[in-house]
This record gives C-alpha cells, structure tokens and sequence, in this order.
C-alpha cells in the first residue's frame, strides 16, 4: 500500500534553490546535503564534525526538505527500503527518501531530527558499498599499529566496553558500526560517526583490517579461533542490512564470504579491563 | 532397484535462482535470497546439492554418487536424500518435480 505512493510533497518542496550544502563524507565516499534550513545545516556540522567538508567533490547529492512543523512524514511505521524502476525508496515515520543510483541523486523529506538524516546515511551506504564488496558491521573498530581490528557482536556483547578500555595508542574508528571496505585485494575499516553507548564519534581515519573478533564477556582473556560456517553465520548477522532485495542478499552473502577468505575471524572471549588489549596488536 | 521402485514416480531436483551459495573452508554455505534463511551442508548433502540439476533423478544421484562415494546403505541413503530434500524444498532453496525441471539461471553469488 504504502510502497505505491508518490512523494509528492518533496517534489513540491524541491523546486527551488538550496542555499546550504556541505557534504558528510564517511568510507572516502563523500555525500552532498543541500538544504534551505539553516538550523539543519548546524545540526549536521555538529554532528558529522570531522567528517564533514564545506562542499567539494562528490558523487552523490540529496536535496534535504525539513518538515515544520514536525509531523511524521511516513505511514511506515517500521522501516521500509526498497527498489523500484532501479531507485531506491527510504521510508520510516519521520522520513522519507529516494535515491537514484544511476545518477546519483536523491531527495530527503524529513522530521528536523539528527536520527532520521543518520538512518539514511546509514542505509545509503549500505546501498553503495554492496556492489562494491563492502558493508556496514554492527561492531566497534579500532586502529593499532598501523592496522584496524574490528570487534563485533550483538547488544551487550561488549562493543562498547573494549572500545572504552582502547588504549592511547589506538584509534577509535567506532563504537557501534563499522565501515568495512574493499581495498584491492584486501579489505579496509574506516572511522564514522556513528556513534553508540560512548557517544564519541570515531576518527575520521583508515586501516586495513587485520583481524575480525566476535566478542563474548568472560572470566578470562582469550583468542580462539571459529570454524568458517559458523563465521560466516555470525557475520551475516551483524552486517547491516534494510532491503527486501534478494539480489542485494546475493551480493552481502558474497561479499560477507569473500571477507572471510581474507580476513582471520575469531571469538575474542575478554574480562572487562584494559588487560585485553595486550592480545589485540 | 525393484519393482516397487519402478512403479514410484520419480523425484527431480533443482538449486533454486534465489539463493546464495559458495563453497568456504570445504564446507557448502547457502542463504535464501526471499528470507535469508542459512544452511551449511555436510558432504553428503553437498553432493547431492551440486548434483541437482533438475534432469538427474534423485534415485540416480543418489545410487551414482552418494552410494558410490559414501560407505552408507542405499535404503539410509535415500532416507537421509528425502529428508534433506524435503527440508530445503521447504525453504524454497531447492525446487522439487516429479518430472524433469528446467535449470534456472544462477545467480552471480553461486561460487564454488
């Protein structure tokens, strides 16, 4: 039902110019938000700070349209993504978007709230690193020595923690979701501002990834490895992922195993101080 | 195989277009692209799995390739194939016909 509306009042509303522009870029793929509200574009710097540039180069430009006064702007209550004549349409009570991947280009129709801008981010990244091989993982990440270490794991599984115990001499890329990219033949984690529990934005940084941990809390610190399959099943669980799309499950099936040929997986069973961190260099 | 046998309908088998699959650290990994449902095969089933082709007869692949590669009796084996079968059919992974099916086109994910 709601999957054959038309977004009419965005195309009302995006007639006109868009004085602001700046654009968020996060994984090397800079994405440019115009908009004609100036309260908007603060909460974007604030936001985003660190990874965001004046305007510059970019491949992907969304006009953003503020509702105001805020009302929701979707009859979705839950979030819904989906693919139609090859645009892809975003849609949850307090947004609504489409984007072109073909072109580039998409619009955002929204409630004036940093966690709608973020969900879309969130899932148009998702968008574009899937035929790219890469993905967005539920995990923490962390830069030591030169190379990035990726911690995943459900809720409570202890994301938050081993990134409050990093030591100095690493470099936090996140705490709650992580940018993983493919880098030639290997694979690179990359800092965002998606931030979880510690309310901290990562480093607007990159590695290449050594070593994926699945946490789990414990008496003890430990290193172990996991059979493949059952990698694989975890991974698959902990990698973003919005659309009702069998050929986009194709390709993070593929690609979540192509990682896994590449990058060692194992349990990382830790008591919760700084002590881990000696086995993670 | 008897008479019994002869009288039966045959069974054919075919990997469904709408699945994942690729073969990792020796083991067949498949994920259903309409619900994300995952399996690991064993040996076995892998054999089986890569078997189906929609024109083989189940009874076939099971007494040229699981009896002929695998110490196990024809009547375990087919009990086991039935079951195997009838589990991913469930899931629409594998399509079941009691006539030959035309082989769908993969995929781009189907690895091996």
């Amino acid at each position: 039902m709601f999957r054959g509306m038309r977004m009419d009042v965005m195309t009302q509303q995006g007639q006109s110019g868009y004085a602001d522009q700046l654009a968020v870029e996060i994984g090397g793929k800079p994405i440019l938000l115009r908009t004609q509200d100036a309260a908007f574009r603060d909460l974007l710097k604030k936001r985003y700070a660190g990874f965001v540039h004046p305007s510059g180069r970019s491949g992907f430009t969304f006009d953003v349209d503020v509702i105001r006064p805020e009302r929701l702007v979707s009859e979705a209550e839950e979030l819904e993504v989906w693919q139609d004549d090859g645009i892809w349409h975003l849609a949850r009570g307090d947004f609504r978007a489409h984007w072109d991947p073909r072109v580039g280009r998409g619009r955002i129709l929204q409630a004036l709230s940093p966690y709608a801008i973020d969900s879309v981010l969130r899932i148009v990244h998702t968008l574009i690193q899937a035929p790219e091989g890469g993905f967005l993982l539920h995990g923490a990440s962390a830069i030591r020595n030169g190379r990035a270490f990726l911690f995943s794991g459900i809720s409570g599984a202890g994301k938050t923690t081993i990134s409050r115990l990093a030591p100095p001499d690493s470099t936090l890329l996140t705490d709650e979701i992580s940018y993983v990219r493919r880098d030639g033949e290997g694979y690179g984690a990359c800092g965002t501002p998606f931030a979880g529990e510690l309310a901290r934005l990562g480093e607007n940084e990159a590695a290449p990834i050594e070593r994926l941990f699945f946490l789990a809390k414990g008496s003890e610190n430990r290193i172990a490895p996991i059979k493949t399959p059952d990698a694989l099943r975890m991974l698959l669980r902990n990698i973003l992922f919005f659309a009702d799309d069998s050929e986009l499950v194709k390709m993070v099936f593929q690609s979540a195993c192509e990682f896994l040929a590449r990058v060692p997986a194992f349990r990382l069973t830790f008591y919760p101080d700084e002590r881990v961190w000696d086995l993670i260099q | 195989m008897n008479a019994e046998d002869n009288c039966m309908a045959e069974t054919y088998i075919v990997r469904s277009a709408a699945i994942a699959a690729r073969k990792l650290g020796g083991e067949m990994m498949i994920m259903s692209a309409v619900d994300s449902t995952f399996f690991t095969l064993n040996e076995v089933a892998t054999v089986i799995w890569q078997a189906a082709d929609g024109r083989t007869p189940l009874s076939e692949i099971i007494e040229r390739r699981v009896c002929a590669e695998f110490d196990v009796e024809p009547e375990v084996a087919r009990q086991d194939a039935e079951q195997f079968v009838t589990e991913l059919s469930q899931h629409r992974i594998l399509l079941v016909s009691d006539s030959p099916i035309p082989e769908p086109k993969l995929g781009t994910a189907e690895a091996q």
